[in-house]
């Protein structure tokens, strides 16, 4: 509870962050891309909050960072690159696919493939079930009539 | 002198748990009835002994006895009784009692069992007695609730505004219920494996704990959601925060264990991987509770201040952790898993669901402590919501396409062509819907819409399958009520919980993808669009609560046509303890959607002279799903538990399952 409480304070106690109208790009399609960068960026100081919701001065210096960046025709990657030169990967909210963090990444797939694998193999190793005889086809139908779960 | 009273019965409780795991041990080893049903008086008077001591601690709450430290630090005597009442569990010796409150209710449930085998039961209730041991013992030694103060304040610290809130106040009793439940599950699988039996019967022992738990955490997990998005103020109700993820593992791998158990009591398979579930979900809860009330995520520096609270719960963890996994690797070998399967089946629909289940919250997992992992190589680094989203979304795709199907398909060998057939009108269903909010909706928006549809597939699958099930259209009246009323509540539960994911998932699309957001500085008078509603801002007052000042602003929405849909009262609270400010939202009610306004701080009005206020407002599409999808997953969860053959499971099956296996 901790942890988000921590997060709920920088949030409440600072309404309005990204939002503020003062700040907005004129285009708004700069704006958006500026938002949705925003959206990944980690404010450094606050509790794994992006820089889009916390209103911690650094957030709102980074926020002014990305929107002149855009404003001057940055690209995504660019600002990014920009970012993370100058603050260290911590900034990015999304790990990039490196091979320090391949294990974060490729963790949850391995597990998903060796599950898939185990029940592929499982199914090659099982014998072929015997046919049913007449009296079980009988039984099965009897019970399939019941409906159960 | 009752704070005392409750010091003796913690202490009186750490006693019993201790008696509890002895003669239940005795009573198994020597195959005692007597021994063992002491046993279960000592769990009974365990559990007496911890609530004494929980309501000696509320009653101190209620009094504003100061001369307790945790009183002190957590109370005021301005706070509403029921944030008195909450604050017992506001803080960490708080919720730890709460746990051990928990722990040996469960026990008690337990002890009260009927039907358990004897053997089986009194297993359970010795491990279940060694976990209150440790849990209890840590509260008595490094955690205690009711330590005096030499020199009692006169006026206490209170507990923090933000969580001065009804659904924060119930939001703990229900997690907490729901992660302790998962040491009953935890306890029979070591009885099992102690045993060196885990069959069928067992798994049918699993499932009501398991059921109850789940539910319980479904429930607590969405009251967690739905105070982040009134109380926080911008709108956002999940994080993928460190806290959260916590909640979030043991409730994936308790859904997983909800799932394979139903195989291993159906068919006798998947026995081992059940009770390996069974354990996880019970060492994720504890992992949980290491994570939050360690503070190790928060900052590692927190972790630092007290290391020795934080020690202390991961030798816990490490002990219950590492003796369960250690008798599972050692036991687990020799139990046979003969069952066959074909590919199309619906035992392989329910192993994907396990798999997918397993891959995602190894994603939670690996997410929440790759900072850690990275700060031991002296690197900095972290995970946000981005990664989650990516990683869980495809991989929870593919268990949503199977999800409609599994119910319908057979065991051990299903019709594969038939359940397409079947399943033709949710696909329809589906497509149709998607098709519609493509072409709805602005802006367009292609993956939302194929989100919105995956909701809809699994509603309508759900709905498919109980016509099904109850021959609506295809027989009599008479028989259709009849296989209503008289098929199990199970599996009605099962068509809740599925139609309740897919509302949550119609929700979650819609209202992440089409929100509209505006804010501006208003001068009372003045106005702003919010998407098709106009705002206005009619005046700001200043009203005094029961333990704060607000700034409470009146906002009213109209519609098209300038017809009134509602008032807004946003508040901007400053509380008079500690002076902190929150911010109380207004939401309009409408069916499915909310107005959301927040009041933001004062201005100076554009042009001078006069006040101005920040308004920030939302327009949240379908949010109301987001809550209501959880709930009638929670409630299909005790419909399930409900069912007659739950409370009737008294040794039938023990002598089914060898007839099974023979017969494969």
């Amino acid at each position: 509870m901790r942890g988000r409480l921590a997060a709920a304070i920088g949030a409440a106690l600072c309404l309005g962050a990204a939002a503020d109208p003062a700040d907005r790009l004129a285009n708004p399609a700069r704006e958006a891309r500026a938002r949705s960068i925003f959206r990944e960026t980690r404010c450094l100081v606050c509790q794994g909050e992006s820089i889009d919701d916390s209103d911690a001065p650094l957030a709102a210096d980074l926020r002014k960072i990305v929107r002149e960046q855009v404003a001057g025709g940055a690209s995504d990657a660019q600002v990014r690159a920009f970012l993370v030169a100058r603050y260290g990967e911590f900034v990015l909210l999304r790990p990039r696919l490196s091979l320090t963090n391949a294990l974060l990444w490729g963790a949850p797939f391995v597990v998903f493939g060796i599950g898939a694998g185990v029940l592929v193999v499982r199914r090659r190793r099982q014998p072929p079930a015997p046919p049913l005889s007449a009296e079980e086809e009988a039984r099965i139908a009897a019970l399939g009539a019941d409906g159960g779960v | 002198m009752i704070a005392e009273l409750g010091q003796f019965a913690l202490v009186l409780g750490l006693c019993l748990s201790v008696v509890q795991a002895g003669l239940s041990f005795a009573g198994a080893a020597r195959r005692d009835p007597a021994l063992a049903g002491a046993g279960q008086g000592a769990a009974l008077g365990a559990f007496a002994a911890i609530a004494m001591a929980f309501a000696a601690l509320i009653h101190a709450f209620v009094t504003s006895d100061f001369s307790v430290i945790n009183v002190a630090a957590n109370s005021h005597t301005e706070k509403p009784l029921l944030y008195k009442v909450a604050g017992a569990w506001g803080s960490h010796e708080g919720s730890i009692l709460l746990w051990c409150f928990a722990l040996t209710g469960y026990g008690v449930t337990v002890a009260v069992a009927r039907g358990l085998p004897f053997r089986l039961k009194a297993l359970t209730l010795a491990v279940q007695g060694v976990l209150g041991v440790l849990f209890v013992g840590y509260m008595v030694f490094a955690s205690n609730p009711l330590l005096r103060l030499a020199n009692p304040p006169v006026e206490g610290h209170s507990l923090n505004p933000l969580l001065q809130d009804p659904a924060l106040a119930a939001h703990p009793p229900f997690l907490y219920a729901g992660y302790v439940g998962f040491s009953v599950v935890f306890s029979l699988a070591l009885a099992a494996l102690i045993e060196g039996r885990v069959d069928s019967a067992w798994a049918r022992w699993v499932r009501p704990w398991t059921l109850a738990a789940w539910s319980l955490l479904t429930v607590g997990i969405t009251l967690g959601a739905f105070w982040a998005y009134y109380e926080l103020g911008w709108g956002g109700w999940w994080f993928w925060d460190p806290v959260e993820n916590a909640s979030l593992m043991p409730w994936l791998i308790g859904t997983a264990l909800l799932h394979s158990a139903v195989v291993t009591e159906k068919r006798g398979a998947l026995a081992s991987w059940t009770a390996f579930l069974a354990i996880c979900a019970f060492t994720l809860s504890m992992l949980g509770a290491f994570l939050v009330r360690s503070g190790v995520l928060t900052s590692v520096h927190s972790f630092a201040i007290d290391p020795k609270r934080g020690i202390l719960l991961l030798a816990i963890l490490g002990l219950a952790a590492g003796s369960g996994f250690g008798l599972f690797a050692w036991r687990a070998p020799r139990l046979r898993d003969v069952t066959v399967f074909a590919p199309i089946s619906r035992e392989s629909a329910l192993v994907i669901n396990n798999i997918v289940l397993a891959a995602v919250t190894t994603a939670v997992l690996a997410g929440t402590l790759w900072p850690l992992v990275l700060e031991a190589f002296g690197r900095q680094g972290g995970v946000g919501a981005p990664y989650f989203n990516l990683v869980v979304g495809p991989l929870m795709a593919v268990a949503f396409l199977v999800m409609p199907a599994g119910p319908l398909l057979a065991w051990k060998r299903a019709d594969g062509p038939g359940v397409i057939q079947r399943l033709s009108f949710a696909a329809i269903a589906a497509a149709v819907t998607g098709l519609l909010v493509f072409a709805i909706a602005t802006p367009r928006k292609a993956l939302a819409a194929g989100e919105v549809a995956v909701g809809a597939w699994l509603i309508a699958g759900a709905i498919d399958e109980a016509i099904g099930r109850i021959r609506l259209f295809r027989a009599g009246r008479g028989e259709v009520l009849r296989r209503a009323f008289s098929l199990p509540r199970g599996a009605w539960g099962m068509t809740l919980a599925h139609m309740g994911l897919g509302v949550f998932l119609m929700g979650a699309a819609f209202e992440t993808s089409w929100r509209v957001e505006a804010a501006r500085v208003l001068t009372p008078g003045d106005g702003m669009q919010l998407g098709a509603y106009h705002l206005s801002l009619r005046n700001v007052v200043q009203v005094p609560g029961p333990n704060f000042d607000a700034e409470r602003g009146y906002v009213r929405v109209t519609g098209s046509g300038r017809r009134v849909v509602c008032e807004g009262r946003p508040e901007r609270r400053t509380y008079d303890t500690g002076g902190q400010t929150t911010s109380r939202v207004a939401l309009c009610l409408k069916p499915l959607d909310d107005i959301y306004i927040v009041l933001g701080e004062r201005r100076v009005a554009p042009g001078g002279g006069g006040s101005a206020w920040l308004i920030r407002a939302y327009w949240n599409p379908w949010v109301r799903l987001i809550f209501l999808g959880p709930l009638l997953m929670a409630l299909g969860g005790a419909l399930s538990l409900s069912d007659r053959r739950l409370r009737l499971a008294a040794g039938r099956s023990p002598a089914r399952a060898p007839q099974l296996a023979a017969a494969e």
